[in-house]
């Protein structure tokens, strides 16, 4: 449902502020996001003065600069810190993107650091993805077979048939697209979003996969699939540089050709 | 039950407070907008045909209200609404047809919702008082 603003227990207030170290010349602020569930009865914004001389060139850097130097209880996710791994999506600077490739110098002013938006926090700027998952175990992101493979070899896709697997399988379900849509944000529960779509069109598009039909019936539905309409918020969000509604826009296609 | 409801202790992030939404986004909200704003004020053209069939009278104090300020007003915003609904529902023809879904084209065919639309409604008023 549209709520535009948000609940009473979710308005952030203003935290605590972190000076930069004596002598730093070269500072950038850092306004994050922060929550403690043990603490905390709202959020609150800390901001954090971080001398950029002696820091990495992206967001991520700034963070982790900030949680070994300045700040240790600040909460986030990262791993592979060379966007591959999706952990530290979050929402920075206004749009989604992945805090370690983001650069800080291209955010305007102080860095706005935000969890991934309406999403329930868990603490800081980690967000509770459990329902996000349960979706994607709801398209059954697998390969589904009825024939047996061949006895000689692997079941084979020609080069032509690989290709329509490309920009789909390199999403790292970072769920920053799904995150960025108006429709997911007033419809979450029932609409899957741009991230879970793109994958099941993997599956759809998969030559390999046997259960093109049953995939099909499983989205033809007002909510799963049809609360997409094409704000592109995703596509453009997307810092793999995929394309979540066209990956959409190609199923509500497949629909209406099987449909004839 | 939405997902956040799930956890109410958990606080929600905020969304619309913090994301810069981009030109396309703020397009298709106003389409949803022009799309209300039409089937109002098909009421207008409503009135329109009835005091027309209705009488001299009733026309007359049609005709009074929409050429007074207000009517022109809303007319125009009419006007607007109609070629923005127009132009931009091509757009979502395309869309629905699988094409234009490149970053760069979108941000291109914003563009053209736009002017379509100033050029259309510049039109429409020049033919109405040439």
């Amino acid at each position: 449902m549209v709520e535009l603003s948000l609940p009473k227990n979710s308005k952030p207030v203003k935290g605590k502020h972190h000076a930069a170290p004596s002598g730093a010349k070269n500072v950038k602020r850092f306004d994050v996001y922060r929550y403690d569930p043990d603490k905390d009865a709202t959020p609150r914004i800390d901001s954090y003065d971080v001398d950029l001389d002696t820091c990495g060139p992206m967001v991520l850097d700034g963070l982790l600069k900030i949680k070994d130097e300045m700040d240790q209880t600040l909460a986030l996710r990262r791993s592979c810190r060379e966007g591959i791994c999706g952990s530290c999506a979050m929402n920075i600077d206004g749009g989604n993107t992945l805090a370690c490739l983001k650069p800080i110098d291209e955010c305007n002013g102080a860095v706005k650091i935000y969890p991934l938006p309406h999403m329930p926090v868990v603490k800081d700027l980690v967000p509770d993805l459990t329902h996000v998952y349960a979706q994607y175990a709801s398209i059954e992101p697998w390969m589904k077979t009825e024939t047996l493979p061949p006895s000689s070899s692997e079941r084979l896709q020609s080069p032509e048939e690989r290709e329509k697997l490309d920009g789909l399988w390199e999403c790292i379900l970072c769920f920053c697209c799904s995150t960025s849509c108006p429709s997911y944000w007033w419809n979450g529960d029932r609409y899957l979003g741009p991230a879970i779509l793109l994958q099941a069109a993997r599956w759809i598009n998969d030559s390999r996969d046997e259960a093109t039909g049953e995939r099909l019936d499983n989205l033809e539905d007002p909510f799963r699939l049809y609360r997409c309409h094409t704000i592109m918020n995703c596509t453009q969000t997307c810092p793999k540089g995929l394309n979540p509604a066209k990956a959409i826009a190609d199923i509500k296609m497949k629909l209406v050709e099987r449909a004839g | 039950m939405t997902h956040a409801a799930k956890s109410p202790a958990r606080p929600l992030s905020p969304h619309l407070q913090v994301y810069r939404l981009p030109l396309a986004a703020w397009l298709s909200i106003s389409h949803r907008a022009a799309g209300i704003g039409l089937t109002l004020g098909t009421l207008l053209l409503t009135w329109w045909l009835a005091a027309a069939a209705y009488g001299p009278d009733a026309y007359a104090l049609f005709s009074d209200f929409i050429s007074s300020a207000l009517g022109l007003l809303i007319l125009f915003g009419f006007s607007v609404a109609l070629f923005f609904h127009l132009c931009n529902g091509i757009r979502h023809l395309l869309w629905d047809a699988g094409k234009n879904f490149s970053i760069e084209t979108t941000k291109r065919t914003n563009i053209y919702v736009i002017a379509g639309t100033v050029v259309l409604t510049a039109i429409a008023w020049l033919i109405a008082y040439l």
